[in-house]
């Protein structure tokens, strides 16, 4: 017994003076495809050399799908990380609320994040009873449609400007044995396209009284009904794209076996190491093409409580950090993402994303699906989809009575 | 001593305390584990447990739910197959090992060998052989036969089959194994009887042989049944769950809604219609296997 607690004390102390040495930090996030990896790079770098602490890589590969479980077991079995990227809005809102994640009001008061955040919503989608516990690190756009221009040239048409010119230049395409729509077959992908057609075809409202209020009669009715008939349409255009990763898709698009993509502005990294230019290898139309519209959703990072007082310091100095100017240029630019303070210099920035920065100072901010649907009804739409992708038999009408009900049971 | 006998709790003093810890983790660990998820099936917890109340809600969703019905629909499928046909393969390929053949242990060691390897690395060995590109579709093209069509991973009708002939090549040798044992424990003098009599080596195996292996058959069933339920990662290295979501099961759905969808009350629920299953078929039989015998 007596040697049992001498183990213990001199454990005990061995963990103390290991703390007490310069802290290493353990990030986790699920960026791994080649402009995600890029962009986490430069957060390291920056962390490494603007403070005497070190960051610790804990990358997760596979998808948020994949990745969320092992972070959240991990908070919540007692063995947390330093910080964690989750998308900002509900993924995370319950271990708030269950005391796991530690409250960053006194850095957001410092730092002034209230007066620097832009748009507002982003600080807000952090605020749980007027405290704010994650740090918004980008702002990610869905309603995205890329397009490959070597694709359009093969067959003989015009780059399409807008959705209904991308749908009716689809069989040009195809009887040149390219892939109309490059598509991955994994339900957050083609979740993600449904829900930039429900965006960027329909009136905001729609989308609105559907996701925010749940209003299961307009899920069901004629408006709602268009979009299914959209995304029929998608699902013949993408019958021939037997792959998973959106980053294959993407590939796809780069190669010039395929003619377009709906995905979110994070594909523009893949084109950017793949050294193509904006404008003339690609084009890129935000709201598809139809409406001038982007979400404001994008990643944030959440930092667990930690017994340690020497980390939790970094992880104040590790927040302030992201947010401070040029991490911000430094990261978005690799990441293909807009930064979430309007006040810094992206003159260095490229197209498409000029265009995405343009839409966001004139449109009305509108939250992205994460903000608005719990990810219970996510995995249901999630779910749902992936059966009609692959089963041509489900009709547009019975998906959309079943996309009616998930609707009538969300929270 | 004999004036002060001592109590029953007390005899065997020290294996009873070994066995303390053994005690406590089945009932801690499996029967405690068992009724708190059942309990927290009837609440609606999402990313953490909550004792908030909600009746039966989960299980109406979970029962409204199209991929638990395909997922349930697979399961059965895919254990009636397995359990046929593994039994018949298993047999079959014991009792012709059993003719005193050449080479035995080698052609046991080929068999048994798919046992030694993980469901994950026999789920992507065999999404390769049944990719219609690299594999068996591709090798007959090659050879000119342009018409042949084999990719039941790509056909969400038969992909369920795709699954099973990469288990039943993964498990059947086990089974084998312990139908070989079975057959080497018979009596030779049963043989020479029956040769003696004049009755057919089918009709040895059929009537005489098989219902003297009984114990084993048993153990068999077991194996397989409990394979058969808790089948996961076979599924998920060999086709994720598609084409769509034709090759399901309910294990995924448990996992899927537990961590991926935050939603541990429906997770819970799953989980306990799973159990309930697995109850229906045991209770009956270990009531005609151990109950007769305790009474008698």
């Amino acid at each position: 017994m007596k040697s049992i607690r001498t183990i213990l004390t001199v454990t005990s102390a061995l963990c103390a003076v290991g703390a007490a040495q310069a802290t290493e930090l353990e990030v986790t996030h699920w960026w791994t495809s080649g402009g995600e990896a890029a962009a986490v790079a430069e957060l390291a770098k920056a962390f490494d050399e603007k403070t005497d602490h070190t960051w610790k890589d804990g990358a997760i590969a596979g998808s948020g799908n994949t990745a969320r479980p092992v972070m959240i077991s991990r908070i919540t079995g007692g063995d947390p990380m330093a910080a964690t990227q989750f998308n900002h809005g509900r993924q995370a809102e319950e271990l708030v609320e269950a005391g796991l994640m530690r409250d960053l009001t006194e850095v957001a008061e410092a730092e002034g994040w209230k007066d620097i955040v832009n748009p507002p919503s982003l600080l807000d989608a952090c605020t749980v009873d007027g405290k704010i516990y994650c740090a918004p690190i980008n702002i990610h756009s869905w309603q995205w449609l890329w397009l490959s221009d070597a694709a359009y040239k093969t067959a003989g048409v015009p780059v399409p400007t807008n959705w209904d010119e991308f749908v009716a230049a689809a069989p040009a395409l195809k009887e040149a044995g390219i892939v109309p729509m490059a598509m991955g077959q994994q339900g957050w992908q083609q979740k993600g396209a449904f829900d930039v057609l429900m965006i960027a075809l329909l009136p905001n409202d729609i989308y609105l009284k559907v996701y925010s209020d749940k209003d299961a009669e307009v899920a069901a009715g004629p408006e709602v009904a268009k979009i299914f008939d959209a995304i029929d349409q998608a699902r013949a255009m993408a019958a021939d794209s037997n792959i998973q990763d959106w980053n294959q898709a993407t590939n796809m698009l780069i190669t010039g076996k395929a003619g377009g993509q709906i995905m979110g502005d994070w594909a523009q990294g893949e084109f950017a190491i793949a050294g193509k230019v904006a404008g003339t290898d690609y084009h890129c139309l935000p709201g598809l093409g139809n409406k001038n519209i982007l979400t404001t959703g994008g990643d944030a990072f959440y930092f667990p409580v930690l017994n340690d007082a020497d980390k939790t310091a970094a992880q104040g100095e590790l927040a302030a950090l992201m947010l401070s100017p040029e991490v911000q240029v430094a990261f978005n630019l690799k990441k293909g993402s807009l930064p979430v303070r309007g006040d810094v210099d992206l003159s260095s920035a490229n197209d498409c994303m000029q265009k995405g920065l343009a839409v966001l100072k004139d449109a009305e901010p509108l939250p992205g699906a994460d903000q608005l649907i719990t990810q219970d009804t996510t995995k249901q739409i999630e779910d749902l989809m992936v059966e009609f992708f692959a089963d041509p038999s489900l009709t547009a009408a019975a998906a959309q009575e079943r996309f009616a009900g998930i609707i009538a049971d969300a929270e | 001593m004999a004036a002060s006998r001592p109590l029953s709790l007390f005899r065997n003093l020290s294996a009873k305390i070994a066995a303390i810890p053994m005690i406590l983790t089945a009932l801690v660990v499996f029967v405690g584990g068992t009724l708190w998820t059942v309990a927290y099936s009837f609440t609606s917890s999402k990313l953490l447990p909550k004792w908030k109340f909600v009746g039966l809600d989960q299980y109406e969703r979970l029962w409204d739910t199209r991929r638990w019905m395909v997922s349930i629909e697979n399961l059965f499928i895919y254990g009636l197959c397995m359990l046929v046909l593994c039994f018949v393969i298993g047999f079959v390929l014991a009792a012709l090992m059993d003719q005193k053949i050449r080479f035995e242990s080698a052609f046991r060691t080929i068999i048994l060998y798919p046992y030694a390897l993980s469901f994950i690395v026999t789920g992507l060995v065999w999404q390769w052989v049944l990719n219609p590109e690299f594999g068996v579709q591709g090798i007959v093209r090659s050879l000119g036969w342009q018409s042949f069509t084999f990719d039941p991973l790509y056909n969400a009708d038969i992909a369920i089959y795709g699954v099973l002939i990469a288990a039943l090549w993964q498990g059947s040798g086990l089974i084998m194994v312990l139908m070989l044992a079975g057959l080497r424990g018979i009596d030779q003098d049963i043989w020479k009887a029956s040769r003696v009599d004049g009755i057919p080596a089918w009709k040895t195996y059929v009537f005489i042989i098989i219902p003297m292996m009984r114990p084993v058959f048993i153990t068999t069933l077991v194996l397989v049944a409990a394979a058969i339920v808790k089948v996961y990662d076979l599924v998920v290295a060999q086709t994720g769950g598609g084409p769509g979501i034709a090759t399901e099961m309910p294990a995924k759905y448990v996992y899927d809604y537990m961590f991926g969808g935050q939603n541990l009350g429906q997770g819970f629920a799953a989980s306990t219609m799973m159990l309930l299953a697995v109850l229906i078929v045991v209770i009956p039989w270990a009531y005609m296997e151990f109950g007769s015998k305790n009474r008698g």
